[in-house]
This record gives C-alpha cells, structure tokens and sequence, in this order.
C-alpha cells in the first residue's frame, strides 16, 4: 500500500493535514484534487485519510473542501532543537537514503537579507506639492533598446534614426518561464496579459507553440544554450531576443526538463523527442568568452535584420558589474540582471540556496559602473529574481533599472502557492505541469484577467508613490537614489547600494 | 488667534531689451524687491548681460572668496592656465554682516593651453576650456566659487535680501540689456553665498523657483558626462543641463524646453508623424535631462532670455511686453510696478518656453559679430 509508512526512509513530514471530521462530507474532492498523493479515501472505514509524508502543503485541497474541513499546517520539527543543525539533518538524511542531490523548484527560500525592506521611499511635503495620480498625468512608458547620448535635432527635424526600442506602458513584464516547465493555458494567460497591458512575456527557452504566435508584438523570445524550437519564425515573432547566459536560481548550471514533462506538443515545439530529458548545457557551447557573446549577438542582429533589440540575461554573481560592463560592449541592448532568489522550475538545492548575489546590490553597482564608463545610455538594465510588489519595482528603478521581470508574482497571481514543487510536473494549481487533467485547473480566461488586475493594481501602487515623490514620469524616478533611505544598513553597504541612511 | 500669512516658494523676474539698449540695475531691484514675501532673506541674487562692453572679448570670471589663501591658490592657478587682461576686487559697499570677497577676472584661454600654435583656434574649444576651468576651481579649491564665467555678463548673489544684496554689489550702477533676478526661499540647503541664485556657467544663468524631485535622477544623468554637482542645490543641474544640450548636443532652444518640459505620451500619439517621432526621440534619449516637480525658470543666455514651466505648471510665471522691452516673472505686480501701460501681459502654458532675443543688429552691437553662439 503507497501509504505504508518505511521505517528506513522515515523523514518527519513538514506538514500535518487536519480534517474536520464533523465537517467532512466525504465528497472526495480533496482526493480527486490532490496530485501528490497525499490524501486517499479509505471505503471500509468511509473516512478520508492523509499521507502527511507525501503533502508539500499547496493548499490545494483546503482551497477546494466545500465545508472548510481541512486546515494544512506546518509541522514543527520535534527533534531536540540544535540551532547548528536546524534543518539539515533531514536534508542529510535524503541524500544518504536516496543516493542523490535534491532537486528543488521556486526561489531562494533561506534567510538573508531581504535590502529591499530596508530601504525607504520619499514623499513630498510643502516645498514640492504632491500629485493625484487620479487627476493628473502620471506616465509610466518605459523604452528598452540602446540609446545614443544625443541627437541631431535641426529645423527640419529629427536627424537621427534611433536603433529599434521596446515600447512598454508599464515598466513591468513577465520573466522567461518555459512552455513545458509551465503548461500552455499559463503560456496562454501571460499572453493575453502582456497583450492587454501593452507589456512582453517571455517565451523561456522551451520556444514557442505555434497557437501562441498569435502573440506577436507582446514577446520576447529566448535563446538559451540547448537551443530548443530556435528557428527563423520563432525569432521573427519576437519583439526582441534574449540570449540566456545564466539564471539567478542557478547560476553557472544549465537547464533540466524531466522527460515525463516532454510531452507530444512540447516536443514538437522544442524540436527534440518525446519522452527524453531536456538538457540545457551549462554554458552556450558556442560562447565560452565575452568575443564569442558579442558574434552570437550578431549572429541574430543579422538574422533579423537588426530590426529587434537584443537582450543578454545573467545570473548576479560577484563580479557583475564587470561582466556587464563586457555585454554592454559586445553590442547587447538590454541587460537582465537575475538575482540570487530569482524562481526556478527545477534546480538542484545547493545551488539554489548558495550561489548569486543579491538582485539590490547587482542592480547598485552595474548601474553605476556602467555610469562611470559613459556606457549606460547604450544599454538598458532589467532588474530580476524575487520581485515581490509594486514597492519593490519603485525601489528597482530608483536604484537604476529601466523595467523588471517578474515571474514567481505572476504565478502567484494566478494561484501558486510556492510549494516548491514546479519540478515534478505535478502542481496540482495546473501552472507547472503537463499534464493535461491538472493544467486544465488554470483557465486561461480567468488567470488572464487575475493577471492583468495585478498589474493594473501595481501600476495604480507605483503612480500614487511616484505622485507623492512629486514625479509624474517615470524617467524621472530612474537611478534617482535621492528617493532612498537605508535603514539598518551598516555605511558599507549604504556605500553599494550608493543611498544615504535615514536621516541624512 | 491671528492667522499667519503662509509664504513659501521663491521669487524670480527679468526683462530684456530686444534693441540690445542697456538700462541700469535700479528696475530690476525695484522689481524683485516688490515680491519681498517670496524670499526670507537668506539668499538673492542678478545676472547681468552686456555689463562689460570694454572686455567683450574675455570671459568674465566672478570669484567669490572665503579668505585672502583660497584667493591666492586660485590666482595661481589661474596665471598657470590663462590670459589675464585685467582683474581686480569688485567694487561693493560697505555692510555689517560677514561676508566673502569678491574679485572680476577677464580671461581669455591661451593658444598653446588649448591646441598646437598651428591649429586654428575653435571658440567651442575655448568654452570647453573655460568649462573645465570652472569645474577645476569649484571642486578642488577650498573657500574659492567662480559664480559666472560668461562673455560681457556677470552675476551678484550672496545671503540676503535682494535689496540689501543689489545695495552690497552697487547693482544700481552697471548697465545690462538684459536683467534676471531672484529672491530665495530657502528650504533644502543652508544659506551660503554660491548657493544663491543666478547659477551660471559660461553664457547660461539661471533663476528658478520651486524644486527638481528629478534632482537624484539629472545629478546621475549630468555625471555621465562629467558635469560634477558639487554646490548641493537642484538648480545647479538646469545651468548643467542646459550646457550640456544645448552648447554640447546643440538642440535648438525650443527643442531643448521639450527636453525640459516634455510633451505627454497621450499628446505627442496626436501628433503628426515627423513630430511624433522627434518627440519620441527626445523622451527616449533624454529621459535623464527631463525636470520633474514643480518649476518656473528664467534663462539668460547670450543674446536672449528664456522663461519655462514645469509641464504641469505648479508655479507661477508671468510674461509682459512693451515696446522692444519683455518682461518675466513670478508675479504680475513685479512687472507692472517698473513698467505701467503694457502692450500685452499674459500666462505662458505648462511647458510652453517664452523665448526672446535680440534683435540681429542688436546682437552685433553687443557682441561685435554676426554670428550667434548661446554662450
Ligand atoms: S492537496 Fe496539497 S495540501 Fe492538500 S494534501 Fe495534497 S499536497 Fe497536501
Ligand atoms: S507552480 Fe505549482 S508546483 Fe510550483 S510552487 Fe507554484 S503551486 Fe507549487
């Protein structure tokens, strides 16, 4: 029986699945709605059980339970505390019963510190007025794509041609997250979305359903290093391509997509057979320098007749500011820098947990690097990985971006609950998996529309922070560091962030 | 209880005499003065153009001095990098208060400080030059600001009441054909004498009322192109500003009020398809250069003055003509007080530059050639 419980193997579960019994109906939806397999109806005894081992508490089954009879909760660890060891006893345990490393999914989840809430914002009193976003102007148009420091204006006109721009009405677009890593009705809701409020999603690197091509003039396309469902039409739908060098889940590793998720479309659409492990090598195997990034940029300058913008995503790692010194000089038109809790559809535990930089210090000092070298009028940076609110898109573009990403926000908007199960295909939300009976659960209508309130909702947040700033264009708020205050930041990271403390 | 009288913001006016006819101080102080509300004493201050007729071949080099050192430091400095034809201490009257001292320099840039004997001498070197110049002084020498720097023009500012500054700096006795004038209200940086308005670089002064909430974003804009704001005060970045693209980038003034005061995205959609783009363009580019929060400005250049407002006009500016005489500033009285029976008075739109210049044979009587540069 699959709830038999193995001594050996014995880990305590991490969460106790309560049942109201009096409340319980036996309706079995729970059951039905529970892809883990963590909850079973037991007939003889015509009760609903748990398998608290199996549960990673989605909150599936509380969310459907008509009566309300199930509260999930997360079981404390009884073992006798040790503050050393807290947490990785069982973390050591599986390795050493299962004989391999964790793989795991979503972001970050350990501790450090969070800069964006230490950082404060500004408001106008008296010697500026601040303004009513509801009455008056208030402009968030955001344009990606490199920039010359000035243009021929005489009277006749406009001299200069400037080089192909991406027109954003919000500075707020939807991060790579792969056709296959996440299922199409999602893919379908992040269209609608992007199309609806004048923004890009993402394609990822899984390439493109051919249905989705509908959404030309709202996507960016990938290009990552396995090369999956590249090809000329893939690139010509794009508004702009992004080459993914890095990932801020896992920097300096490649990308897995488990052969139960290659299922017949997606491996039509990435061009690989059904069934097999998609493998994305670590590096691109054609750039193992920054000479080699510059060709494959122009290799789809070329192709597309540099017509679109070309975008270079990498993960924050030490030394960033450089690297992004090099892609802004090897012809890149935007930059996006992904932090060290950016999300991920599957990553093995280590190097989730442990490598990267923090996306507030990477955005710091590639910015300001890119300033002391005159060249960050040629470049625009995207700020990724871990945006969490509108607060932390204003505090973004002070520090210095032109736009985020946001990926695990978009998620939750339509219905994660980051149970950090996005690699075993079998979110029982219906966002990260294949298969058909759980990704019928997003309704493309439904998710669509949760989707666009979010970023309606956000840009209302942004425009009533910006209109109490006393700024009504969103030009205006970019690299203004003035508009923070740290707040419990010793002065050297004061120093990186370049904000003064609270006071000054 | 009585009710205090709320006062805030600053106070700016001007006028120009589009013949290029010179006319004396006194106006403009009178003028300044009347809107004594708009200022709380702690900071005035004129700009003056066509003041040294006898020199206007040499930048007019203003220096305000902490001590009798930062003096020497800077003489020395400048003997090493240039011409001096003439210098001397700026006459003022006597007052009780502490104050700094002032002396004039007219400069000239000598060939071999710029470019080989051989090569021609170009002006926009020579402005570079005294650009550099500036900057040297203000940033690395201590209790020395060089205040203004133009050709035939010259600015008096300090702590005080624009009365009792016109008074110290004998502003009664110069003639300029074009005056500029502040009085401050300081909220945002300590009153000391260089950060009172005009600020001014080669041609350019300025007089500003309100504040830059975009200050953080054009200070970093500036920097990327070497301009170091070292004088803690918002307005300092619109004389950079404008520096930078117009003398630089060489945008044509209105364009340039564009950058200042852009157009919104649902105005410029409407547009024709040429504007739309050159509108575009503008944004995209120079994001950076746009001012945000409330502002109206008046600009003296080189041969004209302009006045602008924030695009949403949250301060007032008014504009008046009579005869070959235009006039700026915050408030109506200021200008009917000096000049009854106007030709016609009104109210600039948000975002709409008054530009006006002098007329062609005024410009060549002033500064002795046909050919206009803004600074
Ligand atoms: S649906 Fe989710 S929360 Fe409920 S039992 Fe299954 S895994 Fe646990
Ligand atoms: S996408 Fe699904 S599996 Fe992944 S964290 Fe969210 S709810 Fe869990």
């Amino acid at each position: 029986m699959k709830w038999m419980k193995n001594l050996k193997s014995y880990v305590p579960p991490s969460f106790v699945v309560e049942r109201d019994d009096y409340r319980c109906i036996r309706c079995k939806a729970c059951v039905e709605q529970c892809s883990f397999d963590a909850t079973f109806y037991d007939d003889e005894e015509d009760r609903v059980w748990t398998w608290n081992a199996n549960c990673v508490g989605c909150n599936r089954c509380a969310a459907i339970c008509p009566t309300d009879a199930i509260t999930v909760k997360r079981a404390e660890p009884s073992y006798r505390y040790n503050h050393n060891w807290n947490g990785h006893v069982d973390s050591l345990k599986k390795r050493a019963i299962y004989g391999g490393t964790p793989v795991v999914s979503m972001g970050n989840d350990k501790p450090y510190p969070i800069y964006w809430d230490n950082m404060l914002l500004n408001a106008s009193q008296v010697t500026n007025p601040s303004i009513d976003p509801l009455r008056e102007p208030m402009e968030l148009k955001t344009f990606l794509g490199r920039k010359p420091d000035s243009i021929h204006v005489d009277d006749s006109g406009l001299k200069t041609r400037l080089t192909p721009q991406l027109e954003l009405d919000i500075p707020i677009m939807f991060a790579a997250m792969s056709y296959g890593a996440l299922s199409y009705n999602v893919i379908e809701s992040l269209g609608r979305a992007a199309k609806e409020m004048g923004t890009y999603y993402n394609s990822g690197e899984g390439g493109l359903n051919k249905d989705h091509y509908k959404f030309k003039g709202n996507i960016i396309v990938q290009v990552a290093s396995g090369r999956f469902g590249v090809h000329k039409d893939y690139l010509d739908v794009g508004s702009a391509i992004e080459i993914k060098i890095g990932q801020g889940a896992k920097p300096g590793i490649g990308g897995h997509l488990p052969g139960e998720k290659v299922s017949e479309t997606i491996s039509e659409t990435r061009m690989m057979p059904k069934g097999s492990d998609a493998i994305s090598p670590a590096p691109h195997h054609d750039v193992y320098s920054i000479e080699d990034l510059r060709q494959l940029i122009y290799a789809l300058k070329e192709s597309t007749e540099y017509k679109k913008p070309v975008a270079v995503k990498i993960a924050c790692v030490h030394n960033v500011a450089a690297i992004a010194s090099g892609i802004a000089r090897a012809g890149a038109d935007i930059i996006v820098l992904d932090g060290f809790k950016g999300g991920t559809g599957a990553s093995p535990q280590v190097i989730r947990d442990n490598i990267g930089l923090p996306l507030e210090v990477s955005l710091a000092v590639v910015d300001e690097r890119l300033r002391q070298e005159g060249i960050r009028q040629y470049v625009s940076l995207v700020a990724s990985g871990g945006i969490r609110n509108s607060m932390d898109v204003v505090k973004a573009i002070a520090l210095g971006a032109d736009a985020v990403y946001i990926g695990t926000a978009a998620l939750i908007a339509i219905g994660c609950t980051m149970c950090q199960q996005c690699h075993t295909g079998k979110c029982a939300w219906g966002i990260s998996t294949q298969d058909p009976h759980l990704s019928k659960r997003v309704n493309p209508d439904m998710a669509s529309k949760r989707l666009i309130n979010l970023l309606e909702v956000w840009a209302l947040e942004i425009k009533e922070t910006m209109g109490a700033m006393g700024i009504n264009s969103i030009e205006s708020l970019k690299g203004n560091r003035l508009n923070l205050r740290g707040v419990g930041l010793n002065d050297k990271e004061l120093e990186i962030l370049g904000i003064l403390p609270a006071g000054e | 209880m009585e009710l205090a009288k709320d006062i805030s913001g600053c106070g700016i006016a001007g006028f120009i005499n589009t013949d290029g006819e010179r006319i004396s101080g006194v106006d403009i102080v009178d003028s300044i003065t009347l809107m004594k509300d708009r200022g709380n004493g702690l900071g005035a201050g004129f700009a003056a153009y066509g003041i040294y007729p006898d020199f206007k071949e040499f930048y007019a080099l203003h220096v305000m001095y902490d001590n009798e050192h930062a003096r020497k430091v800077t003489e020395d400095y400048l003997e090493r990098k240039v011409h001096i034809e003439q210098h001397g201490g700026m006459s003022t009257r006597p007052i009780k208060k502490k104050r700094p001292i002032f002396f004039v320099y007219f400069v000239q840039p000598r060939e071999q400080s710029t470019k080989g004997e051989s090569e021609e001498f170009r002006l926009e070197e020579s402005d570079e030059f005294i650009f550099k110049l500036v900057m040297f002084i203000n940033e690395n020498i201590d209790g020395a600001f060089v205040i203004s720097s133009g050709k035939n023009m010259g600015v008096f500012k300090g702590v005080g009441f624009p009365d009792e500054i016109a008074n110290f700096f004998r502003v009664d006795e110069y003639k300029a054909y074009c005056w500029t004038a502040h009085n401050r209200f300081p909220t945002n940086t300590p009153g000391w004498w260089g950060g009172a308005h005009p600020f001014s670089l080669l041609g350019w002064s300025v007089v500003h009322n309100g504040e830059i909430s975009s200050y953080g974003a054009n200070k970093r804009y500036l920097e990327m192109y070497g301009y170091k704001c070292t004088q803690k005060t918002d307005t300092e970045v619109v004389t950079y500003l404008l520096d930078l693209l117009v003398r630089k980038h060489n945008l044509p003034l209105h364009t340039l009020a564009k950058v200042f005061s852009p157009p919104l995205w649902s105005e410029i959609e409407h547009m024709s398809k040429e504007d739309r783009e050159l509108y575009s363009a503008l944004r995209v580019v120079y994001g950076g250069a746009m001012l945000n929060g409330p502002f109206s400005i008046i600009v003296g250049f080189r041969g004209g003055m302009f006045g602008l407002n924030d695009r949403i006009k949250l301060r007032p500016l008014v504009v008046a003509r009579k005869g070959s005489n235009v006039y700026m500033a915050s408030e109506e009285s200021a200008i009917r007080y000096v000049a009854d029976d106007l030709d016609e008075v009104y109210m600039p739109k948000a975002g709409e530059p008054v530009i006006t210049m002098l007329t062609d044979e005024a410009y060549e009587k002033v500064y002795g050639s046909k050919e206009r540069t803004y600074v």
